[in-house]
């Protein structure tokens, strides 16, 4: 447990080693990010394994950084943090091995990437809102190298957008956080010193911090309207970087919304609970109409995680345990399948066909052709459905219940997205492997054979496949954490319920 | 009075390491150097000038004379102290970045300018009366004026020094005969016995006109929108190394000065900017030009194509931060305000410097000529990537750490309900906007391809050396910025 901040700091420095290696070999780069991966991960399952969920939020180190401000040094984890360490680990190491064949600047492709999880292993870690948010920010700016480095389509586009919409995100954040700070009378950051001075704040005071606050961190976690820079952030982006911000880095958003502006601002959220609840079903519908009707592989992934995303923010604003439940959960299942998604799509796929159009893949009779992408993609839509049996299912569900206890016309407005995230995934599933040719006047089989897949490919798909099923089997493995740490006193003030 | 030259002559033993340093710089180039290439003598003028430099900081950190000077003359607080630290360290760094920019015509003279300038700087952060205030301010501006005028051979140098200088010469028109009226109300020229003599007669229409006098240099002095105009054209123009000390040093100084005017000289008639109706006084009139600086140098900077006007842009929206440092000086103390403006000073000295390199390799006008920057020099690309990002105020950066404690303290000063709140609001909403102008300049040295003429470029030693420093310096203070903070 104590060797959970370690992680950062392996992250970061894993990032100066691979960016010093990389000037001479790539596969340097490569083997230094793979093990730094690997060992952060293994400290987070170390610590999982001896991890007592009921003594709460259990702090792991604290030492004065700015006194003069009343900034502190002050990392914790409790079991929502450890359920997305877990995952941010096992999204690192599969998108570390699903970016082997990157070859050009290795180096300092390696360097951007390990930044930027050193920087979410610190969100997930920061119990000072301070340092949460210097964290924050330090996962923001890799993104953009990232994306406008080695992504495809129209990248720098989409790696300008996506920062931009971030950081402006970020801005909200930091004049809500810092509002509070004065308002409290400038003496602390920590999350619950905050959150203890904001209990004698105006009514009007806490609604103004908890929409900035919250809307800041949700526009991160692709709350509709603020959404639109998720698809195109996302399919601009290269494999690997699609995998994490999809899978790790929206969760930064909705793990703000959860650890900084709901406990801070109970009041706020009580006001406008509504109104996040229907922009959260929103997205979920939207995102599944969108992705129903695109034409490119890698859009119908990106819209689908605004919808899947959507769900998550519901379980947060029906405000009980359950949905909250549900909704970490959901950060976890949806981090590991959108992962297994874009993968798929990104690496496996359109590094050997090099298109995305379905009308073109459909041509193709890719289900022969790459049999393994095909047995992967189902299993990870089926996933994505939310069948029983994977982790989709038993998240949403709790979501679903939650949000009914709260209000009931919200449920049954999302469930209505649970179809439609079938029917897309149904759709794209036909389209891009089982369309062989039917009708369509058949482009041939290619007469060089495609690329086999590679021993890393393999590796990360069934890492990912294997967490989304024994999760999915198993919920309580991660329950057990998230429920007594959304159960214990800071989260009382706003979330309503006993044990679930 | 008995005046107390002996405690004057310690208190200004760094300055006399400066001065003396640069009578040594012309006295060697005039003696032994005249033949040698121009090279040479740079390299020579400014190793001399920078052990002079460092001669004073030894001083400066030794000497340690404290509190008031020469019967209050000057005064050696722990702001002044700083701020006499910090712009040597900045002057340093501009004396770094001259050995890798394009050699000019006189060398030792470059050299012992900066030095001459280097003086005004550090009286400026310890004058304590209008005189002498006055004088070091046109003893550092006249330095400046020459140093941007350099490059004679190029019109646009020329033509910087001249806007540069129109604009400066009328400011101090418009601070002298504030400072005349201010005298002839107070009947002093020392700033505590202003303070005292404002205190009793309050706010009157004679004083009004003061206020708006000296608020129009210190406008100028900052950059500050709707005085911002000599600062593109005196940035894009000017030779590199003074346009960083023009931005850097100079900056720092001025801002200490008038925070010193301002507050404990002039806080009797502040007014109050903390709640929504304002008080008459010059606190509003420095919230207007924080506000119109942000705005029109956010939204200005979007439309730059030539890099050094892009800084300059830049330059005026952080000159609206600074300055919403200054309206929470009298709350806060001088801490927010110090550290922002130092590390602003590093950072832009420092991507002053990258262009400086850049210039002597080939040029650097428009911001495409950065392309491929990480091909051509990892090096620059790396300290530029340091530099831009603390501008923009990214974390774990200095630059970060000053925005939030400036913004922190403006709105201690009345929560979210007051101007004060609101215009820190504005500017926590504009970084937002400025990200994308530093971007853009990111975007062409770590992402662009490099065009096909431009080779690798070589950067030289002592140029190298200080850049790192430099970037060394952004990070650490953003990583331990108590050490600054709690210099106070």
């Amino acid at each position: 447990m104590n060797l959970l901040p370690w992680t950062i700091y392996l992250s970061f420095g894993g990032a100066a080693l691979a960016l010093a290696a990389g000037a001479r070999s790539a596969a340097a780069a490569r083997w230094i990010a793979l093990a730094t991966v690997a060992a952060a991960w293994g400290l987070v399952l170390a610590a999982a394994a001896g991890f007592m969920p009921a003594n709460g939020l259990q702090t792991l180190a604290d030492a004065a950084w700015v006194p003069s401000m009343g900034v502190r040094y002050h990392l914790a984890a409790d079991g929502i943090s450890l359920t997305l360490l877990v995952l941010t680990g096992l999204a690192a190491t599969a998108g570390v091995l699903f970016s082997w064949n990157i070859e050009e600047r290795t180096g300092e492709f390696f360097a951007f990437y390990l930044t930027l999880i050193g920087g979410v292993y610190g969100v997930f870690l920061s119990a000072d809102a301070f340092l949460f948010f210097v964290f924050y920010e330090i996962a923001i700016v890799p993104k953009y190298f990232l994306i406008a480095n080695w992504g495809s389509t129209n990248r720098e586009y989409g790696a300008m957008k996506l920062v931009l919409y971030s950081f402006a995100g970020s801005a909200l954040v930091l004049a809500g956080l810092l509002w509070a700070y004065a308002a409290g009378g400038a003496r602390s950051f920590e999350l619950q010193d905050l959150a203890a001075a904001a209990a004698h704040f105006t009514h009007g005071e806490q609604l103004g911090m908890f929409a900035l606050v919250f809307l800041g961190f949700a526009v991160l976690a692709g709350l509709f309207p603020f959404h639109t820079w998720a698809p195109t952030g996302h399919v601009a982006a290269p494999t690997a970087a699609s995998m994490l911000l999809a899978g790790v880095v929206m969760k930064l958003g909705a793990y703000g919304c959860l650890r900084v502006a709901m406990p801070l601002f109970p009041a706020g959220l009580a006001f406008w609970q509504p109104v996040i609840a229907w922009l959260a079903v929103a997205g979920i519908v939207y995102g599944g109409l969108v992705a129903l009707v695109q034409d490119d592989f890698k859009f119908v992934i990106g819209y689908s995680s605004v919808s899947h995303m959507g769900f998550v923010l519901l379980g947060l604003a029906a405000a009980n345990v359950r949905a909250a439940s549900g909704a970490v959960l959901q950060m976890f299942s949806h981090g590991v399948i959108a992962g297994l998604l874009f993968a798929v799509v990104g690496r496996i796929v359109y590094d050997r066909t090099h298109t995305r159009r379905l009308e073109e893949l459909s041509a193709l009779p890719l289900h022969r052709l790459l049999p393994f992408a095909a047995v992967t993609f189902v299993l990870a839509g089926l996933a994505s459905m939310g069948m029983p049996g994977f982790s989709g299912f038993p998240a949403e569900l709790a979501i679903l219940i939650g949000a009914w206890q709260t209000a009931p016309a919200w449920a049954a407005a999302a469930a209505l997205g649970v179809l439609i995230a079938a029917a897309f995934t149904l759709r794209v599933m036909q389209l891009a492997f089982f369309g062989s040719a039917r009708e369509v006047p058949a482009l041939e089989a290619p007469a060089t054979p495609l690329p086999a897949i590679t021993p890393a490919e393999k590796a990360g798909a069934i890492l990912l496949l294997a967490a989304t099923v024994v999760v999915g089997l198993k919920p309580d493995l991660l329950l057990n954490w998230i429920t007594p740490a959304l159960q214990s006193p800071f989260f009382q003030a706003v979330l309503k319920g006993g044990a679930p | 009075m008995t005046p107390d030259y002996t405690g004057l002559v310690r208190a200004l033993l760094p300055e006399a390491a400066l001065v003396a340093g640069a009578l040594v710089v012309l006295g060697l180039d005039l003696a032994f150097f005249r033949r040698r290439a121009a090279a040479f003598r740079l390299r020579a003028a400014i190793a001399v000038a920078a052990l002079a430099t460092v001669a004073a900081i030894g001083l400066a950190l030794g000497g340690g004379a404290r509190g008031e000077v020469f019967g209050g003359v000057l005064i050696f607080d722990s702001l002044a102290v700083a701020a006499r630290l910090g712009v040597l360290v900045l002057v340093l760094l501009v004396l770094g970045i001259s050995t890798g920019a394009p050699t000019p015509r006189h060398p030792a003279e470059y050299a012992a300018i900066i030095l001459f300038a280097a003086v005004g700087f550090t009286l400026m952060a310890a004058a304590q009366q209008l005189l002498l205030a006055f004088l070091a301010l046109e003893l550092a501006s006249l330095s400046l004026y020459v140093l941007a005028g350099f490059d004679k051979s190029r019109p646009e140098s020329v033509e910087a020094a001249l806007k540069y200088f129109l604009f400066g010469g009328m400011s101090a028109a418009f601070l002298l005969f504030g400072f005349s009226l201010i005298y002839g109300l107070a009947g002093s020229i020392e700033l505590p016995r202003i303070a005292e003599s404002l205190a009793q007669q309050g706010l009157s229409p004679l004083l009004a006109v003061a206020l708006v006098m000296v608020l129009v240099a210190f406008g100028f002095k900052a950059a500050a929108a709707p005085f911002h105009l000599w600062a593109p054209d005196a940035y894009e123009g000017a030779p590199t190394p003074s346009a960083a000390l023009i931005a850097s040093a100079s900056k720092l100084a001025g801002f200490v000065l008038f925070a010193r005017l301002l507050w404990p000289g002039l806080h009797a008639v502040a007014g109050n900017v903390a709640a929504a109706p304002v008080g008459g006084g010059w606190l509003p009139v420095v919230a207007v030009l924080s506000g119109a600086s942000l705005l029109l140098g956010n939204l200005g900077a979007l439309a730059q194509t030539n890099v050094r006007r892009l800084l300059a842009y830049s330059a005026i929206a952080h000159a609206g931060t600074l300055l919403l440092g200054v309206i929470a000086f009298g709350a806060a103390g001088p801490a927010p305000l110090f550290y922002y403006a130092a590390t602003y000073g590093i950072a832009t000295a420092g991507a002053f410097g990258v262009i400086a390199v850049l210039e002597r390799a080939g040029g650097c006008e428009k911001i495409t000529d950065l392309a491929g920057l990480h091909r051509r020099s990892p090096l620059l690309a790396g300290c530029l990537l340091v530099f831009i990002l603390s501008l923009a105020g990214i974390p774990p950066l200095a630059g970060f750490f000053g925005k939030f404690a400036v913004f922190a303290a403006a709105l201690q000063l009345g929560g979210a309900g007051g101007p004060a709140g609101w215009l820190t609001f504005a500017a926590i909403f504009l970084s937002a906007v400025a990200l994308y102008y530093y971007l853009v300049v990111l975007k062409q040295a770590l992402v662009a391809v490099p065009a096909e003429q431009a080779g690798p470029v070589t950067v030289p030693g002592a140029a190298a050396l200080t850049l790192l420093a430099a970037a060394a310096l952004i990070v650490f203070f953003g990583l331990c910025p108590s050490l600054l903070l709690d210099f106070f």
